[in-house]
């Protein structure tokens, strides 16, 4: 796909400079001045304990609403929205904003946004993952921008001597329309900031006929100009004063740790100041470092000159003999093998047994690495039993959380302040480089030390997306009807960094994809054989949506051959007619990515509805040129629904993708540019995940370590159109779905079916890379 | 020994050792985050400068290579951020999470400079070096279109 000059390291010119191709703080520590209308903060709202608790309320630390928490109004006129969440490319801090500045009636010019630094028992769950911050908080947010314009209306009403129903408040001001008087926002803060808070139940919100910002996709990004000129602060560009810099040479096997080490020449490169161990966390580790041995100087580069200096020998441990092709093998073996039953309905085996046409196929996709652009970075300074960080994180609270453990801190001694985040997938959830960070200024007695991850500790210390072997049985009746389905998937799970080797997926992992497998078919029956984890795994952009919905996408492709029948019709044939399915009754499914499964069944008429409009988009069924293909594939996850058309070419076994057509159904849109450059995003990414991503093992280390050996796609090898094609909400009160994840699963499966499409060679083994070219 | 560096057209001495990649001279020292670090083997373009007025990745030219020679970084393309290729950039909300495009403008810049009025191929060719991980690339290609018709009107 690449050429492959680009994928040459490029040695240092010292003389020469090396001509590219073409022929080619803000005040960062600054705090945040406070608004006029900063209020006192109330207690949480108390849930019953004996109910079920869905969506932002079911998270850790629940779903915070106080609009004097997020938004303050100052003085100036500036409105000062705190966000919770992480920005990592999805663009929430341009999507709080517009919801909350929509109904606060403001000015999209004076609204500025902060980020909150990490107090979940202040601010409720800041995690930021699960395609659910607008999710879960559009309805708050609504009700936090129309209670302060209600709080500003009522000031200006008071001061006027009027009643509150004769004032309205418009672009940033309040207006008495009989006498013409206004009052703008900066004017009233003060008196507004003595108002009580509404009663939620009176806040009128406004008629989305009115909304001025939300859905409209008429807004700039927030951090637009910040980002191209070169201002936007990220987690490696944190500074403080006197700051030093280092890297981490880090056990290269799991589990492993220090035998012994040589830092006589380091010590010696200008510019290295220490050499500092850490201890490893015993397995299961969760967010806590892997041990190894830190080299501190007065910059970065001395400190990556410094670690090439070090002699260490290690302790491998107890995953030293992992390789990944033997992995493989057995993870291939294991699900020919019946395993561990996660659903059950009907009797498969016996629908299998007495089919007139039986189907089987394999598939596998290999551990992936997140290589966000940025690699983990934490600049941490711990004082006086106190520690400050800053970090790229996901979830500030864990960093508060495990930096406290670690050090023996108490957590409100403990800030972590979020910078943007130069990508995350899920790679910047895990704090270990936080924890690092802190533990090194700590033995620094307080002087400020950034941890910088090159891409070489970022592509071998990894919490990898987990390796996946899937094996499917189906069988058809005399008419092309599937009668029976019989899945096995194997995994190494998540929870094997928190705890004992489960071996098995777990309910949250089940539920993507695998026993929420909505076909119209009578008798199935999902298995999960035993996978250990030698690795560390973690959650990565999808999750295991992404081999679930290989797999069975690809294989209800293959039915549709095995049938006779164009896969698009086989695809809503299987899918079945439009009904509503509890995922925790009818899918076996007791997660259902956290929400209520009576707002969010699995409805497979949405599912139809996405199915129908891609293959509309990107007019299905048209005749192509020899070598040409098109393939079809769609999914639900995070509470959303998308179908992909990927359109390739492939010519003497060199694949081009000249057009990919998505098609999402997530409810309501908020900002729906930034749900379109998600859909993008994902096709680019599946796209990568198809055709080029691969971490193997040898001896228990990862044998990828930049961007030579673990590709990712580039320009030239991307789609070279992707069109969005959006379904309507039916309304704003319709439940909202996920819009960061759900573009990737399709993705994969859509492409192997246009490979076969177009060249009748079945790819089932991912990556591609050069599959094609072989006989 | 020093060397003096002309860094958006103010003259540096770097008391460093030559041997030290432009990049981090720039960060560590200068203290200019604008210009960001990803893979430190030329492999992603996300640390591209213009050295004389031409792309160059900052984390493979030594500081010594770029004594006595004038450096653009992301921070000096425009006073205002109005070069052509950031009006384009915002106004196709290129940027996801942004971190590689400071390298990808400096990149499309330096792109335009030397071909106005860019083909596909060509923007393939000079394009591929720099890696986006969030997949901005349509837009990219997009906007550097509409860079090159702004500037063919200016």
């Amino acid at each position: 796909m690449n050429s492959n000059h680009y994928l040459k390291r490029q040695p240092l010119a010292k003389r020469q400079p090396p001509a590219i191709l073409n022929v080619s703080r803000r005040g960062f520590l600054k705090g945040v001045g406070a608004g006029a209308l900063v209020l006192s903060v109330g207690l949480p709202s108390r849930a019953r304990a004996d109910e079920p608790k869905y969506a932002g309320e079911g998270m850790g630390n629940g779903l915070r609403d106080d609009p004097k928490l997020f938004v303050a109004v100052g003085a100036d006129g500036i409105v000062t929205i705190t966000n919770i969440r992480a920005e990592m490319g999805q663009g929430i801090r341009t999507g709080i904003a517009i919801v909350i500045a929509d109904e606060l009636e403001a000015d999209w010019s004076k609204v500025k946004v902060v980020q909150a630094v990490g107090n979940e028992p202040k601010y409720g769950n800041q995690d930021t993952d699960g395609s659910r911050s607008t999710r879960h908080h559009f309805k708050a947010w609504r009700h936090m921008g129309a209670s302060v314009r209600t709080m500003l209306e009522q000031a200006a009403a008071k001061q006027w001597g009027v009643p509150a129903s004769q004032v309205h408040a418009k672009n940033h001001e309040v207006v008495h329309a009989p006498t013409s008087r206004k009052l703008g926002y900066g004017q009233l803060a003060t008196a507004a900031s003595a108002m009580s808070v509404p009663d939620k139940g009176s806040v009128k919100l406004k008629d989305p006929s009115q909304f001025r910002y939300i859905g409209t996709g008429k807004v700039p990004l927030i951090d637009g100009m910040d980002i191209t000129m070169g201002k936007a602060v990220y987690g490696q560009d944190a500074k403080l004063d006197g700051m030093l810099f280092a890297v981490i040479a880090r056990a290269p096997v799991h589990g492993g740790s220090i035998a012994s080490y040589d830092a006589a020449a380091t010590l010696k490169f200008p510019g290295v100041v220490k050499v500092v161990t850490i201890d490893p966390a015993p397995i299961p580790g969760a967010y806590q470092p892997k041990g190894g041995v830190a080299v501190i100087a007065k910059n970065t580069w001395a400190a990556m000159k410094g670690r090439q200096l070090l002699k260490v020998t290690w302790n491998d441990g107890p995953n030293a003999s992992y390789n990944s092709d033997a992995y493989q093998k057995g993870l291939e073996a294991a699900v020919k093998e019946p395993g561990k039953v996660v659903r059950n309905n009907g009797d498969a085996t016996a629908a299998l047994a007495g089919a007139a046409k039986k189907v089987t196929a394999d598939y596998y996709i290999p551990l992936l690495a997140h290589v966000p652009m940025e690699p983990p970075a934490a600049l941490a300074r711990v004082a006086d039993g106190k520690a400050e960080i800053w970090a790229c994180v996901q979830g500030p609270q864990a960093g508060v959380d495990n930096v406290a453990q670690r050090l023996g801190l108490k957590p409100e001694n403990v800030t972590v302040h979020q910078t943007l985040l130069g990508g995350g997938f899920g790679r910047k959830s895990k704090v270990d480089f936080i924890v690092e960070a802190a533990l090194l200024s700590k033995a620094m007695e307080g002087t400020p030390v950034k941890v910088v991850w090159t891409r070489e500790d970022d592509v071998q210390h990894d919490y990898y997306h987990a390796v996946s072997a899937e094996h499917i049985e189906a069988g058809l009746d005399g008419s092309g009807k599937v009668v029976g389905w019989l899945h096995r998937s194997a995994a190494p799970s998540i929870f094997s960094i928190f705890m004992p080797d489960p071996k098995h997926e777990q309910p949250l992992e089940l539920g993507m994809g695998l026993v929420d497998m909505p076909f119209a078919i009578p008798n199935v029956r999902v298995e999960n054989p035993e996978a250990a984890a030698h690795t560390r795994i973690g959650w990565f952009r999808s999750v295991y949506n992404v081999p679930h919905a290989f797999a069975i996408q690809s294989f209800a492709a293959e039915l549709a051959h095995a049938a006779g029948k164009d896969p698009k019709d086989f695809l809503l044939e299987l899918v079945g007619p439009a009904r509503q399915l509890n995922n925790h009754t009818d899918l076996a499914d007791s997660w259902n990515y956290g929400e209520d499964p009576a707002k969010y069944p699995y409805d497979t008429a949405r599912l139809r509805g996405v199915i129908e409009a891609v293959a509309k988009g990107a007019n299905w069924g048209q005749k192509l040129p020899q070598g040409e293909g098109m393939g079809i594939a769609a999914h639900r996850s995070f509470a959303t629904y998308t179908a992909a058309v990927v359109r390739v070419a492939v010519k003497d076994g060199k694949l081009t993708i000249p057009r990919v057509d998505v098609a999402i159904d997530c409810g309501p849109q908020v900002n729906p540019d930034r749900v379109r450059a998600q859909m993008e995003g994902s096709a680019i990414m599946g796209v990568a995940i198809a055709t080029l991503g691969e971490i193997t093992f040898k001896d228990g280390r990862a044998v990828q370590d930049n961007f030579d050996s673990f590709q990712v796609t580039r320009l030239n090898g991307a789609p070279r159109e992707v069109h969005v094609h959006m379904i309507p909400a039916k309304n704003w009160d319709q439940p909202l779905g996920g819009a960061g994840e759900p573009g990737l699963p399709p993705i994969a499966p859509a492409l192997c079916n246009a490979i076969f499409a177009a060249t009748g060679k079945r790819i089932r083994t991912l990556p591609i890379r050069d599959q094609l070219k072989r006989a | 020994m020093a060397y003096s560096i002309k860094v958006n057209g103010v003259v540096h001495q770097l008391d460093v050792d030559g041997d030290m990649p432009l990049l981090w001279a720039l960060r560590d020292v200068l203290g200019m985050t604008g210009t960001k670090f990803a893979c430190g083997q030329g492999l992603c373009g996300c640390c591209t400068v213009h050295l004389n007025g031409s792309a160059v990745r900052s984390c493979q030219t030594a500081v010594s290579a770029a004594a006595g020679q004038n450096v653009t970084t992301i921070e000096g393309l425009s006073p205002d951020g109005m070069h052509p290729v950031q009006v384009a950039w915002r106004e196709h909300n290129v940027p996801q999470c942004g971190y590689c495009q400071s390298g990808q403008i400096m990149q499309a810049a330096s792109l335009l400079k030397d071909s106005p009025k860019p083909t596909d191929a060509q923007i393939d060719e000079s394009m591929s070096g720099n890696i986006c991980r969030c997949g901005t690339y349509p837009r990219i290609r997009a906007a550097i279109k509409d860079a090159s018709a702004k500037m063919g009107r200016a």
